[in-house]
Parts: C-alpha cells; sequence; structure tokens
C-alpha cells in the first residue's frame, strides 16, 4: 500500500527531473519549451497528489464522517495550469518572432549570428 | 469607506485599467490614461504607507473572508515601504516614457506596450502587498509574463532572444517556488503567511520542510539575480526598451529582494533560517563574489546598458550581504539600499534612454564628448554614478555606512573591508564613462547630437535630484528601513 502510495511521487521526480534536463541540454527552443511544460505539468500532478486521501471522495458532505479528498490543491493547480499555458503561449509567440528576426530556432546558430553582428 | 479598501484598490486599479489601455488605441491617449493610474496608485501607495507609519500593521481580509481561509494582505512597515518604491518608480518612469516609446517602437504597439506597463506594475504590487504565499506565485507571474513580453518589444532582435533566455529561467524560478509553496502546504495545510510561520514550528526539522526551504531559496534567488543565478539579467536589462530597463531595474529585482526576507525572516524565522541552517554563510559570500565579479565584468563592457546591468548585480550583492549579517543593521542597510538604489540605477537608465533617443547608441565609443553637447542628462548620470560609488551627500553613502555598520557590529572587518573594495571598481566603470563623455572632442554621431527634451529631462532630474536629497536628508527612508528591519527581525510567528 505505501508503495502504490508513493508511485505518484515517484512518477513526479521522474518527469520533473527529465523536463529540467530537457530544458538545460537541449539546443532547440521549441524542445526547451516541450521542457519546460513537462516541468511544470510535474509539479502539477504533485500537488494534485497531495490533496488525495486513499478512500476519499469529492468533497460533498453527505453527513458526518464522510472522507473526503482536500480540494484546494485542485484550485490552486486550476490557477497554475492557466499560468503555465500563458507560460507556454509566451514562450512560443517569443520563438515565432525568433524564427522572423533569425531564419532559424537552433541556440547554437542564433548565439553565432549574434556574435557576428 | 476608501481608505480601508487602500490596499487592494490599488492592486485592482492598474489591473482593471490595463484592459481599458487596449481599447484606447491611439499611442497618446493610452499613455496619457496609463499616466493617470499610475499616479493614483502611486497616491495611493502614499497615503497606505502614511496610515502603516501611523497606526501599525494594517491587515485587510479579501472579500471579508477571514485568515487563514481567505487570501488576506497584510501591510506593514516593509511592505508598505517596498509598495510606496514601486509606485514612485512606475510614476516616474511613465512620465518620462512618451518620447522614448515612440521612437523605440512601432506605433501600433504602443498602447499594448502602456497595457504591459500596467499589468507589470500591477504584479509587482501585488507580490509586495499580499499575505498568502500562492497569491504571491500569481502575481509573480503576471509580473514576470509582462515583463517578458515588454522586453521581447525591445527595438533590437537581440530583444527576443534574452527575454526568452529570461522566460525560461524566470519560469523555473517560478515553478521553484511552486514546489516549495506546495511542500510546506503539505507539511501545515495553510498558505497564509503568518499561519504558515506558526505552523511551521512543530516540523521544522522534517525532510519535507526542509526541501521546502532549498527550493524557496533557489527559486526566489534566480528571480532576483543572485549571483551566480543572474545570467537572465544582462541580456534582458541591455536589449529591453530604454523605458523598460529604468522601471524593471528599479523595482523588479527589488520586490524579488523583498519576498525573499519576507520568507526567511519572516516565515521561516531567524532561527531556523539564518542559525540552523545557517543560510547566511551561503547569502554573505556569494553576495561578496556578485559585488567583485560582476562589478569587474562591468568594467569591460562597450555597451553602457550592459555595464549598468552588470553593476545592478553588484547592487544586489550589497543587499544580499545585508541580509546575511542578520541584524537590524544589516536589514536596515538592505532596505534602505533597496530604495536607494532603485533611485538612482533608474535615474542612470533614464539617462541611457536620453542617449538613445538622441544617438541611438549607447555604446561607449559613440558617446564622445557628450558632455558638450548633452550637458543635462550628463550631470544626471554623474549624478547616479556618485551614488553608485557611495559618495558622502549620495544615497549610495548612506546604503554603504549601514551596510559597513552591520558588518562592524557582528565584527566582520574583512566583509566590510570587501564592501569598501567593491565601491573602488564602481570608481572605475563610472570613470571610463564620465573620461569619453567629458574629456574627448564631439565627432560623429555626438557632433550633431541636442539635448534631450524636457519632457525627459524633469522625470529623470527627479530620481537624479532625490539621490542627493535622500543622500542629505536620510530621516525619511532609514527611518522606515529601520521599523521594516524591526519588524522583520521580530518574525511573524506569533
Amino acid at each position: 500500500m505505501i508503495t502504490v502510495g508513493l508511485l505518484n511521487y515517484w512518477v513526479v521526480v521522474v518527469l520533473m527531473m527529465v523536463g529540467f534536463y530537457i530544458v538545460m541540454a537541449s539546443r532547440n527552443l521549441i524542445k526547451k519549451m516541450v521542457g519546460l511544460s513537462l516541468f511544470q505539468t510535474s509539479v502539477f500532478i504533485l500537488y494534485i497528489t497531495m490533496g488525495k486521501i486513499s478512500g476519499g471522495t469529492a468533497p460533498i458532505l453527505a453527513g458526518p464522517g464522510t472522507t473526503y479528498s482536500n480540494p484546494l490543491p485542485h484550485v490552486l493547480i486550476l490557477t497554475a495550469i492557466v499560468v503555465g499555458v500563458a507560460t507556454t503561449a509566451l514562450g512560443m509567440a517569443i520563438i515565432v518572432r525568433i524564427k522572423e528576426a533569425y531564419g532559424t530556432i537552433e541556440e547554437d546558430e542564433i548565439r553565432s549570428m549574434d556574435a557576428n553582428s | 469607506m476608501f481608505l480601508q479598501h487602500l490596499p487592494i484598490l490599488q492592486i485592482i486599479v492598474p489591473l482593471m485599467a490595463a484592459p481599458v489601455c487596449v481599447l484606447l488605441r491611439r499611442r497618446e491617449r493610452s499613455w496619457a490614461f496609463a499616466l493617470l493610474v499610475s499616479w493614483v496608485v502611486f497616491a495611493m501607495s502614499v497615503l497606505l504607507l502614511q496610515r502603516v507609519l501611523l497606526e501599525g500593521t494594517i491587515i485587510y481580509s479579501l472579500g471579508s473572508w477571514p485568515a487563514p481561509w481567505g487570501i488576506e494582505y497584510r501591510i506593514d512597515a516593509v511592505n508598505a515601504f517596498v509598495v510606496f518604491l514601486v509606485a514612485l518608480i512606475g510614476a516616474v518612469v511613465l512620465l518620462y516614457a512618451p518620447r522614448s516609446v515612440f521612437s523605440e517602437l512601432p506605433e501600433v504597439r504602443c498602447n499594448l506596450f502602456f497595457t504591459a506597463y500596467l499589468l507589470c506594475l500591477t504584479g509587482l504590487m501585488g507580490m509586495a502587498t499580499t499575505g498568502d504565499v500562492f497569491n504571491l506565485f500569481v502575481f509573480l507571474e503576471i509580473s514576470s509574463l509582462t515583463s517578458y513580453a515588454l522586453i521581447a518589444s525591445g527595438p533590437d532582435r537581440r530583444a527576443l532572444r534574452a527575454s526568452y533566455q529570461y522566460l525560461v529561467m524566470g519560469t523555473v524560478g517560478a515553478t521553484f517556488y511552486v514546489i516549495g509553496v506546495g511542500l510546506l502546504y503539505m507539511m501545515t495545510g495553510t498558505l497564509n503567511m503568518v499561519d504558515l510561520a506558526e505552523r511551521l514550528q512543530p516540523v521544522l526539522m522534517t525532510r519535507t520542510v526542509l526541501a521546502a526551504f532549498a527550493f524557496l531559496v533557489v527559486g526566489i534567488s534566480l528571480k532576483l539575480a543572485l549571483f551566480p543565478l543572474h545570467l537572465w539579467l544582462p541580456n534582458a536589462y541591455a536589449y529591453a526598451p530604454s523605458v523598460v530597463t529604468a522601471f524593471l531595474a528599479a523595482t523588479a529585482t527589488k520586490v524579488s529582494i523583498y519576498v525573499f526576507v519576507r520568507f526567511f525572516y519572516g516565515i521561516f524565522g531567524t532561527a531556523y533560517a539564518f542559525d540552523t541552517l545557517s543560510l547566511g554563510g551561503f547569502l554573505v559570500p556569494l553576495g561578496l563574489a556578485g559585488i567583485f565579479v560582476a562589478s569587474l565584468v562591468a568594467v569591460f563592457q562597450t555597451n553602457i546598458k550592459r555595464m549598468l546591468a552588470y553593476s545592478s548585480i553588484a547592487q544586489v550583492g550589497y543587499m544580499m550581504v545585508g541580509v546575511g549579517l542578520v541584524s537590524v543593521s544589516g536589514l536596515t542597510a538592505t532596505l534602505v539600499h533597496l530604495f536607494n538604489h532603485a533611485v538612482m540605477k533608474c535615474a542612470l537608465f533614464l539617462a541611457m534612454g536620453c542617449f538613445i533617443l538622441r544617438l541611438g547608441s549607447c555604446e561607449l565609443e559613440d558617446l564622445r564628448g557628450i558632455g558638450k553637447r548633452m550637458p543635462v542628462t550628463m550631470a544626471a548620470f554623474v549624478a547616479g554614478g556618485l551614488s553608485l560609488i557611495g559618495v558622502p551627500l549620495t544615497v549610495g553613502f548612506i546604503s554603504k555606512w549601514y551596510l559597513v555598520l552591520g558588518a562592524l557590529e557582528r565584527g566582520w572587518w574583512p566583509v566590510a573591508v570587501l564592501i569598501l573594495l567593491g565601491s573602488l571598481i564602481a570608481v572605475v566603470y563610472v570613470w571610463r564613462v564620465v573620461e569619453v563623455a567629458y574629456f574627448h572632442e564631439p565627432t560623429g554621431k555626438t557632433a550633431a547630437a541636442t539635448e534631450a527634451p524636457l519632457s525627459m529631462l524633469i522625470p529623470m532630474w527627479l530620481l537624479a535630484g532625490a539621490t542627493f536629497y535622500f543622500g542629505i536628508s536620510a530621516t525619511f527612508t532609514s527611518g522606515v528601513a529601520r521599523r521594516g528591519a524591526e519588524v522583520l527581525m521580530a518574525g511573524l510567528a506569533p
């Protein structure tokens, strides 16, 4: 039971590190954004997981002794998802402008173009 | 009735005004409207600061939901001071903005620029006001997302890459912050700062809280550009439109420093953060390293905006050394320098804006003899530069005075010596500009340059004058900063 209970956290850790690694290691701007989204999404799962109580249902009180999951993390994550979408959208918009201005979305090429100008 | 709602009004007003700027379409109209809003916000922040100084901490419950269930805005001497600073800079920079923005941005984007500016102001004010850690994250993202957009609107294509780099690093920082907050929530079940401070006490040594602590230190340090997490800053400041650089340099990192002290003094408490986990032993060396490395890099820059950006990193170093001293004097130095550095760096970047308007460049070699062609602007630059060095009668001296005092109080005289040595490097990089500007004959671009328009000179000199005014009569700034420092040292836990 305990290992199953911790499964979500292991998933979170793996996703988080995969995302973070992509952000750092990838030289392609779009791939970096993918990594960043993955990194953020792992945090959403972290929050949702901590609100869960085994056997808990939706927080509708049907008399005393109802076990329910904490609804607050879900609400927080709704906000964080909106923020995440906005970040991704803005990042993509900047990439479009970079592509127009430089003609490439490879970081190395952009850097060498900047160094030469 | 009106006064009672001040804490929320100063956030709601710019938030609601921002979309109106889009609808106004014409750039002059949207600028005039944004200017009106920013001065209203400034007036409210002055009223708020005055009330806090007279009556003490103001607690405002959003929607009348009492804390810890509802979101609480809790305004004491520290955040009232930071809010005042942000509103002041926001209002003065907008007064300066039109000529500079209209020349650097295409006409159709100007109204969107002012929209983003007001939203950024909203976010920064919100970060400084709120007493709820998740609410703080939302405001952090409002201010960050708009500042990425503002930076990307710079005239040079390198602004895009700078903005993208900042977006990636800023998001990583903000996400680290959310992870930290999540782990704290896991242990305490609360997001209210005061409640959090109280409920954390019994669980401080658990691994979850230690992990949260680490995530928060790194996340917030990224946002405030603590060396060596400053990599996003130089390009972002160098290629953003002049007005944006002046505004962000004076406010964004400052508000993050406020968040840092609020977390580690207020929520975690000095005993835990600085005695048990010796955060000071981490901040002081990094702060000092930042002062030296960034100042030395600044000396070798040819683009003056970039040079000033590196100098900003060095100044953040001074502030973090103050935080690491863990004493009322050290914190007073940090808070007073927060204000002083914002004023001087804003004046310096506004001077850069004037050069860019008249010369189209702020490369050192293009400024030959500029002191003869634009004497008023260059004098403002010198005023800011003197402050940066810390010459007596300027605000820079007041900050360094308190900082050295704080270091000596702790008996850390090598730190005090290093702080003074750091100022010497500032002499070098300020002198390089002064030499080119005054001791060369005007040639090339400067030959035909004329003085900047009055609409830009007046706001710039408002701030440049303030560096002297608050340098000579420091009772207001250092008095408020000391009260703030005392509040912080006491911590939030009852």
